[in-house]
């Protein structure tokens, strides 16, 4: 019977997964025909952009024929999509250089940027948020709520000049930005993008914070956990072991929503500590109209938030068994 | 010497004086009865010995137990005692278990949070207990999870967690209100065993006084807070010496006075008529059975399998059977709320299966329901005026304001509200008086039929008497034929004629009310009999144990 129930668990598990799969791809197709059509209405010709306002108009013609702008629209979407699946993401207009080492050189710096952040706002909000649940209506509730309060409504630029005002200007403990690259030794690099990192977090805390509360709150209310208190457990070990599992489910969907907000806030981030990150290339190839740079990056982060919610939705199924069993 | 003495205790609630003076001892191997209405103060002088109250209560008096002052026990030395010494039991089972935790984890937590035990010898423990309160391993492995568990059986896994330490006292608040007539009566023998076995005190809390009558060994009843009377449980309900008492005892076996208009038919037989209003002809319901692969499912499930009925204007009918056995699928699809998969359904000579929802708009305004929670089943945000008026969206012509306040005054007045009720909210009411709307919304479009699906269950006995008074009263008034849904076979009893035993789909007995009821030929039918709990039957077996 076991063996029974833990094969029928087992292919539950393959049709959630492989549903989630499907949309997930489904999403992505979908997501690169949006990029792909916004940016083509886009006023601006990126030919006449490379060649300068004295080109003639042959010139330009040449050239729009040589990068194959004058296609089909349906052919051009396909090419640049093939490519895309190839990780030939076309060559930069303004750089001249293939997208895909621009990315590469960038990525190293968003990438690690954004999990410090996610993990951050994480370690953060889960604690105060238990914190805060435990004393429910009490001072110290009121205490933290007011700080997450605060964290929500102060934009995360300002929060970046204060840090850097604090630790850099002040107490002279990390740089007040730049980025020293990965090759000037693991430390130093993680100093620079700390932070950043920090100013990118706590308002991601702040509402994730909020959530796990109001989230606890609820479950605090449910009849299991008066069950696990009738066995004799302390009132701590009841929210650790029995609500914070249960209150999970819409703490990982703000998690995830929140993925997109921490990728668009690295760009104003990396902005404020010069970090050559994508958020600061993707910034200057739209204000030099190198469309196919913006369009590749742009992809590269759909990708992203999509795979983090793909995760999302796979986690409900570890923390929920409900959903492992029943379709 | 007593287990737990309870002495002078009051509690207030943020000032609101919730238990005055309660007087209560339970001793080793003894099983004492908690019997009142909602609100009496039951389960929160069963949270005082726990300990478990809302913040803001405030307890004066004085509860011993085993020797410990409870109320000015620490909150260390109250967990040491909880779900040690003292188990407690609750009413829900469908919710009381953390839906993320295998049964195994639950039941072994408390065991090895108290003996330090190492996780296998815990669970080992864990699974002793399991088989011993019905749970065999074969079919319920440690590793199976609340939600692949069925309500009677997620109580013993409750019961489980709450012996497992064998406490020396056990608290079960309504642990089987629940539940169905035959799961309650095998979750009452599984608790009577235990306390045998354990010589553990027994503080048994119900609205039901049937159920602690066959359990309890002495009795305290409860009102407003106090109580009212306190004895030997024989001896206090077969005397009835206090008002209340008695009250409470007469409308336990409340049967609303009928003019019993259809007994002159006596002979003629039932469900069975020439012109019927309701027509149910070998109706099948399957439902898909679980994805078992992407591509595959398994067999569907059948939960009305090959029903035919037919029902009488004015006759009122009821259907019993445990549940799960298919009665409220079969209730939606009279309702024309669900399809049937095959067979057909007439209401007034009309096919209502297969019809569009303009095409059912007719039959809509002849039949109404009356569900099961008077709690649930209002918008808490809309005024009675509204929520009453809800049906009338189906009448052909639309009335106009003045009208409409109208149609809701009288329906109002008809079960006993005053048209005055109309601009208050639902959370107004007390559960009886919603319970009431519920009735007035279903009786405004002047129905010839009425699909009620347990509508007393969540009632006190008194509320419920009236309820069932009413229901009889607007029978004989306005000649609404009922279909009651219902486990219990009191309310089948007081105001049915004709009745409908179910099981696993389909309808295994039918008759007349008193003749099935009393002379069950199936074997569900018996069942459904035996385990029922009976006051007068209790009584007459206590004194008769007495000599």
């Amino acid at each position: 019977m076991q063996s029974l129930l833990g094969r029928r668990t087992g292919q539950n598990m393959t049709a959630y997964l492989l549903k989630r799969l499907i949309i997930a791809v489904l999403t992505l197709v979908l997501a690169s025909m949006v990029v792909f059509a916004v940016l083509e209405i886009i006023p601006g010709d990126p030919a006449r952009l490379m060649l300068g306002m004295n080109a003639s108009a042959d010139q330009v013609e040449l050239l729009r024929n040589q990068m194959g702008l004058n296609a089909p629209l349906a052919l051009r979407y396909l090419h640049w999509a093939s490519g895309l699946l190839s990780l030939d993401f076309g060559r930069s207009y303004t750089y001249s250089v293939p997208v895909i080492d621009l990315v590469r050189e960038r990525v190293v710096v968003s990438l690690p940027l954004a999990l410090i952040a996610l993990a951050l706002s994480t370690l953060i909000a889960i604690p105060v948020g238990l914190f805060s649940a435990g004393r429910h209506g009490r001072a110290g509730d009121t205490i933290a709520m007011g700080a997450a309060q605060l964290g929500v409504a102060v934009p995360n630029f300002w929060f970046a000049l204060m840090l850097i005002y604090l630790f850099a200007v002040w107490l002279r403990l990390v740089p007040a930005g730049g980025f020293p690259g990965w090759g000037a030794g693991v430390w130093p690099a993680l100093k620079s993008l700390f932070l950043p990192a920090i100013a990118l977090a706590l308002p991601q805390a702040a509402i994730l914070a909020r959530v796990t509360r109001s989230a606890l709150i609820e479950v605090l209310n449910e009849d299991y956990i008066r069950t696990a208190r009738a066995k004799g457990l302390p009132y701590r070990t009841v929210l650790w072991r029995h609500a914070l599992r249960n209150a999970m489910i819409p703490v990982l969907t703000i998690l995830g929503l929140q993925f997109a907000f921490l990728l668009a806030g690295t760009i104003i981030i990396e902005n404020v500590f010069y970090l050559p990150g994508l958020g600061r290339l993707v910034f200057q190839a739209i204000t030099q109209r190198d469309l196919i740079v913006v369009e590749s990056v742009v992809m590269l982060l759909v990708a992203a938030v999509i795979a983090v919610n793909l995760l999302v939705d796979l986690s409900y199924a570890v923390v929920d068994p409900r959903l492992r069993s029943r379709q | 010497m007593s287990l737990l003495e309870i002495e002078n205790l009051s509690l207030t609630i943020g000032g609101t004086r919730i238990l005055r003076d309660i007087e209560l001892s339970v001793a080793p191997g003894e099983v004492m009865g908690l019997v009142g209405e909602s609100g009496s103060g039951k389960s929160m002088t069963a949270l005082t010995v726990m300990q478990l109250l809302p913040w803001a209560a405030r307890a004066t008096g004085r509860v011993t137990f085993d020797g410990i002052d409870i109320l000015s026990a620490t909150e260390d030395q109250m967990c040491a005692l909880r779900g040690d010494d003292i188990g407690m039991v609750f009413q829900e089972p469908m919710t009381a278990l953390n839906p993320v935790k295998t049964i195994g984890e639950q039941v072994a937590e408390g065991i090895r949070w108290h003996t330090k035990a190492s996780r296998a010898e815990a669970e080992e423990r864990a699974r002793k207990m399991l088989d011993r309160v019905g749970l065999p391993a074969a079919q319920f492995p440690l590793s199976r999870y609340p939600h692949e568990l069925s309500g009677g059986q997620r109580q013993r896994v409750v019961i489980a967690i709450a012996c497992a330490l064998k406490p020396k006292l056990l608290i079960a608040d309504e642990p089987t209100t629940a539940l169905d007539v035959v799961l309650q009566a095998q979750i009452l023998d599984l608790l009577r065993d235990l306390v045998a076995e354990n010589r553990m005190g027994l503080l048994l809390i119900s609205h039901d006084l049937a159920v602690v009558t066959e359990m309890a060994d002495r009795i305290t009843i409860l009102r407003h807070g106090e109580v009212m009377e306190a004895g030997d449980t024989a001896r206090t309900l077969s005397e009835q010496l206090h008002p209340y008492t008695r009250q409470l005892a007469q409308a336990s076996m409340h049967v609303p006075a009928r003019a019993r208009a259809h007994e002159a038919g006596q002979g003629k037989p039932l469900l069975q008529v020439a012109k019927p209003l309701l027509q149910v002809e070998r109706v099948t319901r399957d439902y898909p059975g679980r994805r078992i692969s992407l591509f595959k499912r398994s067999a569907p499930i059948r939960a009305v399998n090959d029903v035919s009925f037919s029902m009488a204007p004015g006759q009122s009918v009821a259907l019993v059977g445990r549940s799960g056995c298919g009665k409220s699928t079969l209730a939606r699809m009279v309702l024309a709320l669900d399809e049937p998969t095959s067979g057909t359904i007439r209401f007034r000579g009309q096919t209502i299966t297969g019809k569009s929802e303009a095409d059912l708009k007719p039959a809509r305004r002849d039949m109404q329901v009356v569900f099961q929670d008077p709690y649930g089943s209002f918008d808490p945000r809309q005024k009675v005026e509204k929520l009453v008026a809800e049906p009338l969206h189906v009448l052909e012509k639309k009335p106009t304001n003045a009208e409409r306040r109208q149609m809701v005054a009288n329906a109002l007045h008809e079960v006993g509200l005053s048209p005055d009720d109309m601009d208050k909210y639902p959370h107004e009411f007390s559960g009886g008086q919603r319970q009431r709307l519920s009735i007035a919304r279903a009786i405004i479009t002047r129905p010839k039929l009425v699909v009620a699906d347990e509508p007393v269950s969540a009632l006190d006995v008194s509320i419920r008497a009236q309820i069932l008074d009413l229901f009889a009263e607007l029978n004989q008034k306005l000649g609404i034929a009922y279909l009651f849904i219902t486990h219990d076979l009191t309310v089948a009893r007081a105001i049915t004629e004709a009745v409908m035993v179910m099981h696993e789909g389909k309808i295994v007995e039918r008759g007349r009310t008193n003749e099935v009821l009393d002379h069950p030929r199936s074997e569900a039918a018996r069942a459904l009999v035996t385990a029922a709990p009976d006051l007068h039957r209790a009584i007459a077996r206590r004194l008769q144990e007495q000599g």
